[in-house]
């Protein structure tokens, strides 16, 4: 442990921050992406992410090599994503958005007990290759543990090939497009179900990679896994501003600053509590700024 | 046409008759003493406080609240520390403050602050959360339900934190849980069919207009939210004194989702429906619970099914929204009137089918 305030504290604060911010910009990133083109919260999918770090688990225990497991755990994800709008998000479509709310809630209760009633509610080791798991030592009393280095590298990559694919290609476009005005997007050709879909999957895929990070942090995973995530993840979303994919990554990079920062500078008594000063402060942004600190969204106010 | 002073009296039977099938029933449960059914009837009781009280605020309002079991461990925690008695506050809670570690409240007293204490904790953070709406007070309240955990783990000289709270007195009776529910009930549908109620109503079916004729919508919501939660505080007070034992993972995300789904099957808005649904969903629930450590169909045994009753609850959700999202009675009340008048007709028919034949007969 590092002395309060000297430059390594302020290092050491950094990479930890840098590295779990990476795991919620890409949680928060499907998140925003399903929220702008379908105006839901869909909380199934820290589900979705629990399903596909037992889909990885069972991958592994079949002696799969490591990487297809993590390719098996992505391309699960997205399957379920997608599997998920199908049949839960499609037929109420242009219902009101409790009713979205309320089955996305149906959804999470759902997958987490069907989990519970095939693998039993016990939380089981994932062991990760020692790739993911060493902790370097670059110098002095820093410790740079590798997943923090695969977490950056992994959201670079993932979220600068979505940045690309938001802005390069006609498909990218056509998702802005719909989750700006869908009326006039529908008006003007584009599926919107189409994008719809392409929205659950990418989104979903993006929560299969964060939670190869999450599990490696962790060591292990349990059918209740996928609460804690999509909280953060909604929390990532609401600081940057809701429904965009900018706001989601930065809300998330400041989402793990800001928990790192109260974990190391709250004094002992009171770190307990970090997570209730958290919600404090997503409240606190509702109030005060409910588009988020990129400011697209106006909350409506009664 | 039937006169109206033949109706009164059809509405007069119909209501003696519920309150005699009612406390009939009461009685011959408080005396046969099958401890299941009694078990069960008094956590109905409390479910219904609960889910009455979610939609005193949520179906009148049509702003949903997920924060309402943070009320509901409020009034548990409070209450429980209220009534423990002082020998066991010395063992159980140590570091508990000096006003409270040497007091114990009777039963009554110790409720009321529960609720009251509830009440307070939703009009504070109220005024400001319920000026936002849709999506936005529905994670609020979110935020403060995890908020409430996570106060309810680390505030360990009041709640033992993560460890079980136990030593809670057995207060909670029928009698008890019967007379809460049912003040609950009257209140709900009182203030349904009150001025402020038709002005929730009015706000929550077209909220610029009912603000272009003067309703004071934030005001009208969080008088709605503060009795609300004064219920659910008191629903949690029972339940603490009744189930004497209990941590802080009892209020949580699956609590929270099955008030939600009696609400919604029963009817947003409905108190009736409440009633409905509670029980629908509890009979239901209850059903798959007992299937969940396994069963035997024929020569075929179905091994445990942990998770089944809740998978349950998930499907019956979705389909609700799916086919029929207003739930079994929508907003509307099941009304002993309406009943009276079927019935009346239902007799009228008849009496008409048997004395038609009869006429016939007399006729060649």
């Amino acid at each position: 442990m590092q002395a309060l305030g000297s430059p390594e504290f302020w290092v050491q604060q950094l990479i930890n921050a840098l590295g779990l911010g990476s795991q919620y910009a890409l949680m928060a990133v499907g998140l925003a992406m399903v929220f702008g083109v379908m105006r839901l919260i869909n909380f199934a999918h820290g589900t979705v992410m629990m399903a596909s770090a037992y889909i990885g688990l069972l991958l592994l225990q079949q002696g799969v090599p490591f990487p297809f497991v993590a390719l098996g755990a992505i391309a699960g994800a997205a399957a379920l994503g997608v599997l998920m709008e199908r049949i839960a998000y499609r037929p109420v479509r242009g219902a009101p958005d409790v009713v979205l709310l309320l089955n996305s809630f149906a959804v999470a209760v759902l997958l987490e007990n069907v989990a519970i009633l095939l693998f039993s509610p016990r939380s089981r080791p994932f062991p990760m290759p020692a790739i993911l798991t060493q902790v370097f030592h670059p110098g002095g009393n820093l410790f740079l543990p590798s997943i923090h280095l695969w977490a950056l590298g992994g959201a670079l990559l993932a979220l600068g090939g979505l940045g690309l694919f938001v802005t390069r290609t006609r498909l990218g476009l056509a998702m802005r497009a719909a989750a700006e005005n869908p009326t006039a997007a529908q008006l003007l050709g584009i599926e919107i179900g189409k994008v719809t879909v392409l929205a659950f999957a990418i989104g979903s895929a993006m929560a299969g990679l964060a939670v190869l990070f999450w599990t490696a942090h962790v060591g292990t995973i349990n059918p209740g896994m996928g609460f804690e995530p999509v909280l953060k993840a909604f929390v990532a979303c609401v600081i940057g501003g809701f429904g965009t994919i900018p706001g989601a990554v930065l809300g998330g990079y400041l989402l793990g600053a800001l928990e790192i920062a109260l974990q190391g500078l709250l004094p002992s008594g009171v770190v307990g509590y970090r997570d209730a000063l958290v919600y404090g402060i997503l409240i606190l942004i509702l109030l005060v700024r409910p588009g988020g600190v990129l400011g697209y969204l106006e909350a409506e106010r009664v | 046409m039937i006169a109206p002073s033949v109706r009164r009296e059809w509405i007069w039977a119909l209501r003696g008759f519920l309150w005699l099938l009612l406390a009939g029933a009461y009685l011959a449960l408080e005396r046969g003493g099958n401890a299941y059914l009694q078990r069960l009837v008094i956590l109905f009781l409390i479910n219904l406080m609960l889910v009455v009280s979610l939609n005193l605020f949520t179906g009148f309002t049509g702003v949903f609240s997920l924060g309402h079991i943070g009320f509901m461990a409020l009034g548990a925690y409070a209450s429980a520390i209220l009534t423990l008695p002082v020998n066991l506050k010395a063992v159980n809670l140590p570091d508990l403050p000096a006003p409270l570690a040497s007091i114990a409240l009777p039963f009554f007293p110790a409720l009321i602050l529960g609720g009251l204490a509830a009440a307070i904790v939703a009009l504070l953070i109220g005024i400001p959360v319920l000026r936002l709406s849709g999506h936005f007070v529905a994670v609020a309240t979110l935020g403060f339900l995890v908020i409430t955990r996570v106060v309810l783990i680390n505030a360990e000289a009041f709640t033992r934190g993560t460890r079980t709270f136990a030593g809670v007195p057995p207060f909670t009776t029928m009698g008890w849980a019967a007379l809460w529910a049912l003040l609950n009930v009257y209140v709900a549908w009182r203030l349904k069919h009150s001025p402020l109620g038709l002005r929730l109503l009015a706000a929550r079916d077209d909220p610029w207009g009912a603000k272009s004729v003067g309703v004071s919508i934030g005001r009208m919501r969080l008088i709605a939210f503060g009795i609300s939660a004064f219920f659910t505080g008191i629903a949690g007070g029972l339940w603490a004194h009744f189930l004497t034992a209990f941590s802080p993972n009892a209020f949580y995300f699956s609590k929270t989702f099955e008030i939600i789904v009696m609400m919604i099957v029963g009817g947003m808005g409905s108190v009736t429906g409440s009633i409905l649904g509670t029980l629908l969903v509890m009979v239901s629930t209850e059903a798959l619970r007992n299937l969940e450590p396994g069963f035997a169909v024929g020569s075929l045994t179905v091994g445990p099914l942990y998770g089944l009753s809740q998978i349950g609850l998930a499907v019956l959700l979705m389909l609700l929204m799916t086919f029929r999202r207003q739930g079994l009675l929508g907003d509307r009340e099941l009304r002993l009137e309406a009943i009276a008048e079927r019935l009346e007709r239902w007799l009228e028919r008849r009496k008409t089918a048997i004395e038609a034949p009869r006429v016939r007969k007399a006729d060649p």
